[in-house]
């Protein structure tokens, strides 16, 4: 509510933060239980409870987890993922992002037939449920030998992160004082000049917010990496549920949460880092074209 | 209606002193303006008055009664505001019933008074639709319209008409003004505009830099401004301040003008205020209204307040309704209101007689008024 | 500045991989859905064969049903506890960005890294049940998870989860939108702060229901990972929805068509919802 903060201490308040803290603890509540749990031996969760701080401190399972849990039929833990999760993110963030700026420049400081149809077109793009690209994407990869590779997989999510980046790039591009482009122009820069001396160099906040959402969505993608990818090239979300679903036998609760935490780390980081970029990247991903 | 009494009302937000120590006391029926440049505090002191601030310090009473601790909504006072802020998803009566629904007035009362505010204010055929579908001044009369509703003790109107275009401007002016003789009611009212503080108060308090510069009514404020800084404020053109030495000659007392080269201009006074003397031999500020002055016609004679004074034309401005001259008096920009029609030069010498009676003097170092 | 030939060149790669990879596989696959694909992609037409065949499994219908019933709790609750989250925060509390902070980081999660987070939680064997009969609460019971019927109610709890911190964001904007003159207005004229909010704030906020709404019905229709994670269609097949149904059918069950079809249902579902939004969204950047 707009005007004040209210002064002192009554009842309201103390009811108020204490809504607030409860919510918060239960929001914090997964977290801490993954955490906690894998630090814990394996018959301490079975006969404790998973809320109880352990008794018996080790790090065993994050050790497993890392490098000698049981993933398909290799043993060799999340770590390979979790290095071919970074190399497909990398490259796809990358040129995503730069796709993405280019685009946003050629959309908004150039005018010709089809220019806002085509934008329309990325944007939809987003939407789509990418189950209905499956097959023949499958095909393609197929086709160009990128099927079960880590390359494919770069293909698949610059292809269909390009929608996203657009329209970052799209948005801010557009609300762009028009007289410092047009002062450049008449100093005599060209297509490249407009771009790498004017535009980029202002474009700090749109990329830091590109780059962190772009991160954070092709780290947690799933259906992709499941669908087009092998043993060799998984990415370490589908590791991790391969870790988890379909360990028969003993459940190794505390393997699981070490491997959910480890890869829950790298965008938890960015989070919290990040703040309020991760924030704007939400918003103007909600918000229309 | 309502007494209100400022007492000693102070702000600060943090080290920032915004009020200092603002002292008004209004009787009922009164209409008090609230005028002076942005950042004076006038909007902050209104705040404070709707309770919608606290004061860091000080009392306010309505009809004897502190109000000082309690919220808006106990104080039985109705705001107008400057965006009108009327309610986007309710149509205008709803507006117009909002403060009456929150006092949990019966519903039969509340159409029937809806419907004669709606009367009054000429917006009978409005009370459908919503706010997006209304002109400015629309706007504007329904916002005083959900004001009248409660019939309140007391009105307060935050600058509303600085969203209004000029002649809509002058038309509201008038109906503002109708409204209070209509209702009796008191009001406070703010406006950086010192037109529309002449024209609509019956008190006008100036303030400036959080203190309150002068409490008087328009003729007061206008005619014996309690400093320089009043005296410039209010009135447009406004008021001519020069600074002059103040000698004495067989006991009449003259002001000698001369900046720079020059020739100076010297002016004896008629009867003025004793304090007057204690600044013989030492600079004062006159301050003299443009209208104060005529163009001496050869046929004319000076009256028994008025003195001749020669003077360079610099700048001729007509505005259709008169012709404002910019002089060089002594070396100093002086600014006269003649008659429309009046033929003078650029770089023409000529003669006026200045109207002493309306002339005021002001201390050189405090720039108060010398009473 | 008029347009040479550079800059659509440069914006053709990006145009073709969108034309060839979203639209032009969308007709692909629609084409698919009136074959009788089976392991592979077959190209001969066979006219609805198809979507009678996916309507008349008995798969299908409690993937659709399972939708129904997740898709409306998923987006009730989240709105409904996004909006009454960022009213709280919106109260000018001390440590609002701590606050904030808290009910937004499940959104950098994988939805893979919730299911596994919530399947150990909600399992009556180690988590919440067991808990509590560990803490002496013996009759207590939840396992929800493990019972045909109620298994689709624990998506609905992780995915809530997940995204109420994000319906949280976009109303704490709304509410920050208003004109704090209407609310100084409305407290002059008596209103105390939940009539404020009743009357005035919330009836502003229609867009943001309608983004809200828009984005999660359409996360919902695409939920997959979540649900892979979490129960991975169990217990049997009582958490199915349309995206595992077209999974299982195109790569696993080798019907490919059938699953094309469904695939083509998820996209008709998404339009539906969608595109009324887009085109007015564009019509209202285009009339400035």
């Amino acid at each position: 509510m707009a005007n004040r903060r209210p002064k002192g201490f009554g009842a309201d308040r103390f009811f108020l933060y204490a809504v607030l803290l409860c919510l918060a603890l239960l929001f914090l509540l997964p977290v801490y239980v993954m955490v906690c749990n894998s630090l814990k031996p394996l018959d301490e969760i079975r006969s404790g409870n998973l809320m109880a701080l352990p008794i018996i401190w080790t790090i065993e399972p994050w050790l497993t987890a890392w490098s000698t849990a049981q993933i398909g039929v290799q043993p060799t833990g999340l770590k390979p993922y979790f290095l071919n999760s970074f190399l497909l993110v990398v490259p796809a963030v990358a040129i995503s992002t730069l796709i993405g700026a280019l685009n946003g420049y050629i959309l908004t400081q150039f005018r010709f037939r089809g220019a806002n149809l085509l934008f329309a077109a990325m944007l939809f793009s987003v939407f789509i449920p990418f189950q209905i690209v499956l097959i023949p994407m499958a095909k393609t990869l197929g086709v160009l030998g990128l099927a079960g590779t880590v390359k494919g997989l770069v293909f698949v999510n610059v292809v269909y992160g390009i929608g996203f980046t657009t329209l970052f790039f799209r948005n801010y591009y557009a609300a762009f004082p028009i007289e410092l482009i047009r002062s450049a122009r008449m100093d005599g820069a060209d297509f490249f000049g407009v771009l790498f001396r004017i535009l980029l160099p202002s474009s700090g906040p749109i990329i830091v917010v590109t780059v962190i959402w772009q991160f954070t969505n092709i780290w947690n993608e799933f259906l992709f990496g499941a669908s087009f990818s092998d043993y060799s090239s998984f990415p370490i979300t589908v590791a991790l549920n391969n870790l988890v679903n379909s360990s028969t036998g003993v459940k190794e609760y505390n393997v699981h949460f070490a491997g959910a935490f480890i890869a829950a780390i790298p965008t938890l980081v960015v989070y919290l880092v990040s703040g309020k970029y991760f924030v704007r990247g939400l918003m103007a991903g909600s918000v229309k074209g | 209606m309502a007494t209100l009494d400022l007492i000693n009302v102070q702000k600060s937000f943090g080290q920032t002193k915004i009020l200092h120590d603002i002292s008004i006391s209004l009787a009922d029926g009164e209409f008090l303006v609230l005028v002076g440049p942005s950042g004076c505090g006038k909007s902050t002191l209104m705040n404070i008055i709707a309770g919608l601030e606290e004061p860091s310090g000080g009392e306010l009473q309505l009809d004897g009664r502190d109000i000082t601790p309690l919220p808006p909504a106990d104080r039985n006072i109705s705001m107008v505001f400057q965006s009108y802020a009327l309610y986007p998803n309710m149509t205008v009566a709803k507006n117009i019933e909002f403060p009456l629904a929150m006092r949990k007035v019966e519903k039969s009362k509340r159409a029937e008074r809806v419907k004669s505010v709606a009367k009054l204010l000429q917006i009978e055929h409005l009370l459908e639709r919503k706010p997006r579908q209304l002109s400015g001044g629309q706007r504007q009369r329904v916002a005083i319209g959900r004001a009248l509703a409660r019939e309140p003790r007391l009105y307060l109107f935050d600058e509303p008409l600085s969203n209004l275009d000029a002649q809509l401007r002058l038309d509201m002016r008038t109906e503002i003004k109708k409204l209070h003789q209509r209702l009796g009611a008191t009001i406070v009212y703010v406006t950086h505009d010192q037109i529309e503080a002449m024209t609509l108060a019956t008190r006008i308090a100036v303030m400036k830099g959080g203190v309150l510069q002068q409490l008087g009514t328009p003729y007061e404020v206008y005619n014996r401004p309690a400093n320089t800084f009043v005296a410039g404020f209010m009135g447009s053109p406004r008021m001519n301040l020069v600074k002059a030495r103040l000698t004495q000659e067989s006991s009449r007392l003259a002001l000698n003008i001369q900046t720079g080269k020059r020739p100076p201009v010297r002016i004896d006074l008629p009867d003025m205020p004793s304090a007057m003397s204690a600044y013989i031999g030492t600079e004062v500020i006159a301050g003299l209204r443009a209208e104060a002055v005529n163009l001496a016609r050869p046929d004319m004679v000076a009256g028994p307040t008025e003195r001749a004074v020669d003077a360079r034309v610099e700048v001729i401005e007509p505005t259709g309704a008169d012709t404002l001259v910019v002089l060089d008096l002594g070396g100093n920009e002086f600014t006269v209101r003649l008659e429309p029609d009046v033929s003078l030069k650029p770089g023409q010498d000529a003669r006026f007689f200045v109207d002493l009676a309306k002339l005021v003097c002001f201390d050189a170092k405090t720039e108060k008024l010398i009473a | 500045m008029r347009t040479g030939a550079l800059p659509k060149l440069l914006l053709s790669p990006s145009v073709l991989l969108v034309l060839v990879c979203v639209y032009g596989y969308i007709m692909f696959t629609i084409y698919l859905s009136f074959t009788a694909s089976m392991l592979m992609p077959s190209y001969e037409w066979t006219g609805t064969a198809s979507y009678q065949r996916l309507f008349a499994q008995e798969n299908w219908h409690v993937s659709l049903n399972n939708l129904w019933v997740f898709a409306s709790l998923y987006i009730g609750v989240a709105i409904v506890l996004g909006l009454g989250f960022a009213i709280l925060i919106d109260q000018h509390i001390r440590a609002e960005g701590a606050f904030r902070s808290i009910f937004l980081y499940p959104m950098a999660l994988s939805f893979i890294v919730t299911g596994t987070a919530w399947k150990w939680l909600l399992d009556p064997g180690v988590g919440l049940e067991h808990t509590m009969h560990n803490i002496g609460w013996e009759g207590f019971a939840f396992g929800w998870i493990k019972d045909s019927d109620m298994a689709i109610y624990c998506v609905v709890i992780a995915a809530v989860w997940q995204t109420t911190g994000f319906v949280m964001a976009l109303f704490l904007a709304g509410l920050r939108g208003v004109d704090a003159e209407q609310i100084s207005a409305a407290r002059v004229d008596g209103a105390r702060s939940w009539q404020i909010y009743l009357h005035i704030i919330i009836p502003q906020l229609g867009p943001v229901f309608v983004s809200a709404f828009v984005i999660l019905a359409h996360m919902a229709i695409k939920s997959y990972d979540l649900v892979i994670a979490l129960t991975n269609g169990g217990p049997g097949r009582s958490t199915w929805l349309p995206s595992v149904f077209m999974y299982q059918y195109s790569f696993t069950r080798n019907e490919m068509s059938v699953g094309a079809a469904s695939a083509v249902m998820m996209l008709a579902a998404i339009g539906l919802v969608v595109l009324p939004y887009l085109f007015s969204e564009m019509r209202k950047v285009k009339n400035g």
